[in-house]
């Protein structure tokens, strides 16, 4: 992480607060008081610390780590959301099926369930590019829709509580549960996956030639092509694939580690914060894992100021929207968004 | 059975009105060369500015003024967009999805301040439909072309008149060239940025409109979120209708058809997931891009910097 992008991060940041504050005076809040309902509910206790804002970060850095891969990748995959849900729904149904089978390996079974599944659905869009050119800011969003309806079906039908009262599915039960890593506080096992994903992130992009094609792949797609070294169209099917795996782990943790059930709004846009979360870090994995934190507790910290400054959560979505037009005007993002062939795709 | 088919072609049409919509403004700017994925947020932005124009004034004046200010906050959304991928030239793709962001954030904020934190129901003036007479007695299809709010009308002045506007006069022309040639466009004496802001504009005024016939010609409320992805069939829309107006109108009644299944679903007694109709204008989405994309000839500087 070197320091002039810190120093713009920085900058970026401090200019986003200014435009939290001016939008809560604008709208007749008190933003002395929702400001510091934020920082307690995000950093005033170990509660807050641990259970609230690291707990909230778990499923931001690894979607924030697919959304980042994608994109190092030359794919605009914005379909973290779908690939999230249709894990956790895929962890669920093993959890389910197999904890008694499986005993302790309920829970890794769980995952890895998540994990094929979010690729899976990934690669439906990444199909759609590679056979048919469609553009696969359209195709995932799409699937992000397709997904949330199939989740709403899915626990009001196969996967519904036996008494069929709420649109949820059964408890996991306790061997298909992530272990608390914590003790006397909610932050699971998950925590650590999603940061260790991170550092082996960076280091497949950093250190194997698999990272370096992917970049070459991202940068520039007819250069990588001509050097004879890379297949682009492969690479970059396995980015998709990669980045698929990565939310659909997040959907995967966050049934197995906090919520032990499906539910239709199991995400409250945990892949859409997550495009916010890797462009803000620049797409590099080991500072997604700190903008992660860092979201998790602006997130963490947006609930309390509901709870206690009566200040609407949704409006944090506007400071991650201000942050992602903050750092494209820092940079246009000229390095991040090569993918030149895709330009002449029709949509 | 001719009942079923009549509403459902009916609701066709009605469904079809604010794709359309927005799908004919965006077919607009993607000529100039600029893909608007903000669309999404400009229909948000639209759908709450008809809630705060049509509370302004009770009854028919509170509709007309709804409409207005819809038009208005999609513009407004669509200069956001503009200030950094036209202005700026920044990335599109990514500008549009932080205004899409910026939009449903900002529209929720502001609609739980004005209106409390649970967000009351609240009920709007609505814009019937209007019945022309004699043309809405034809069997079958009169209802559906001809018993409609006045906002599906609009589109039968929009469609001919775009088509006349884009191949027949000099800025139509102009905005052609700077979506397929802007070096070319700017011998001819044509500024491309200027071109290509008026064009984002007019794509997000459209989708203003889109969006306050969700508020007032359908729903007659406002719910946060209720764009649901319509920015992103629209465009899907434009790819299909081959950036041509009348393609573009024949391409959103598809979407609204697809949309109205589940009545004809209904009406025939077939059970079905409920879910699988709300999800199915998404997949036709995905269906409709495959088997187009390949061929279809985009405008050749879209999305271009």
């Amino acid at each position: 992480m070197p320091l002039r992008p810190l120093a713009v991060g920085a900058a970026t940041l401090l200019l986003a607060a200014g435009g939290l504050v001016l939008l809560l005076a604008a709208t007749g809040h008190d933003a002395a008081g929702a400001l510091s309902a934020l920082w307690a509910g995000a950093a005033g206790s170990r509660y807050a610390l641990l259970s609230a804002t690291l707990v909230r970060a778990t499923p931001l850095i690894l979607a924030g780590l697919a959304v980042a891969i994608a994109f190092r990748a030359g794919i605009l995959n914005v379909g973290a959301e779908g690939q999230l849900l249709a894990g956790g729904a895929a962890a669920t149904a093993v959890g389910l099926a197999g904890a008694p089978i499986l005993g302790i390996l309920a829970a890794p079974a769980a995952l890895i369930a998540g994990v094929a599944a979010g690729a899976a659905w990934a690669g439906i869009a990444a199909l759609l590019r590679r056979r048919f050119g469609v553009l696969e800011v359209i195709s995932t969003i799409m699937l992000n829709f397709v997904a949330l309806h199939a989740a709403g079906w899915l626990v009001r039908g196969p996967l519904q509580e036996p008494q069929r009262i709420y649109p949820q599915s059964p408890s996991l039960p306790d061997a298909a549960r992530l272990p608390i890593l914590v003790p006397e506080s909610r932050l699971h096992v998950g925590f650590a996956l999603a940061v260790l994903a991170g550092v082996a992130l960076w280091a497949l992009l950093r250190f194997t030639a698999a990272g370096f094609r992917l970049r070459a792949a991202g940068l520039n797609p007819a250069a990588a092509a001509s050097a004879g070294l890379i297949a682009v169209p492969a690479v970059t099917t396995g980015a998709f694939l990669l980045s698929g795996a990565l939310a659909g782990l997040a959907g995967a943790v966050e049934v197995t580690g906090v919520t032990y059930a499906l539910y239709e709004n199991l995400s409250p846009g945990y892949g859409y914060t997550a495009i916010a979360v890797a462009l803000l870090a620049r797409l590099h994995p080991l500072s997604v894992v700190v903008a992660g934190i860092g979201f998790g507790a602006l997130e963490a910290g947006a609930g309390a100021m509901q709870r206690d400054a009566g200040v609407p959560a949704v409006v944090v979505t506007v400071v991650e929207a201000l942050l992602i037009l903050l750092v494209l005007a820092a940079d246009r993002l000229r390095d991040v968004r090569p993918a030149a062939p895709a330009r002449e795709r029709a949509a | 059975m001719s009942d079923a088919l009549a509403a459902f072609l009916e609701a066709t049409v009605r469904t079809a009105t604010p794709l359309a919509l927005a799908a004919l403004g965006e077919s607009v700017t993607e000529r100039a060369g600029v893909i608007n994925i903000g669309l999404e947020g400009a229909i948000m932005a639209g759908a709450f500015g008809a809630l705060v124009g049509a509370g302004l004034a009770p009854g028919a004046g509170g509709a007309l003024l709804g409409f207005a200010v819809g038009a208005l906050a999609g513009l407004l959304a669509a200069a956001l967009f503009a200030a950094f991928a036209v202005g700026l030239r920044a990335d599109q793709i990514i500008t549009g999805t932080a205004v899409t962001l910026a939009s449903l954030g900002l529209t929720g904020t502001l609609y739980r301040t004005l209106y409390g934190e649970t967000g009351a129901a609240l009920t709007l003036p609505t814009t019937p439909p209007a019945p022309i007479p004699g043309l809405s007695a034809i069997p079958l299809l009169g209802r559906a072309l001809f018993a409609q709010p006045p906002a599906t009308y609009l589109l039968y002045l929009l469609v001919p008149a775009l088509a006349w506007w884009s191949s027949r006069t000099h800025a139509g022309l102009a905005l052609r060239a700077v979506g397929e040639r802007p070096d070319a466009a700017v011998a001819a004496g044509i500024r491309p940025r200027r071109v290509q802001l008026a064009a984002t504009l007019f794509g997000g005024a459209l989708g203003g409109l889109a969006g306050a016939t969700l508020v007032l010609a359908q729903a007659g409320t406002f719910a946060e979120g209720m764009s649901a992805g319509r920015g992103f069939i629209a465009i899907a829309i434009v790819v299909l209708g081959r950036w041509h107006p009348v393609g573009v109108a024949a391409a959103a009644l598809l979407f609204g058809a697809a949309s109205a299944l589940q009545y004809l679903f209904q009406a025939m007694g077939w059970q079905l997931p409920y879910q699988l109709f709300l999800a199915l204008p998404y997949l036709l989405t995905l269906v409709v891009l495959a088997s187009v994309s390949g061929r279809a000839a985009a405008p050749a500087a879209l999305g271009q910097r």
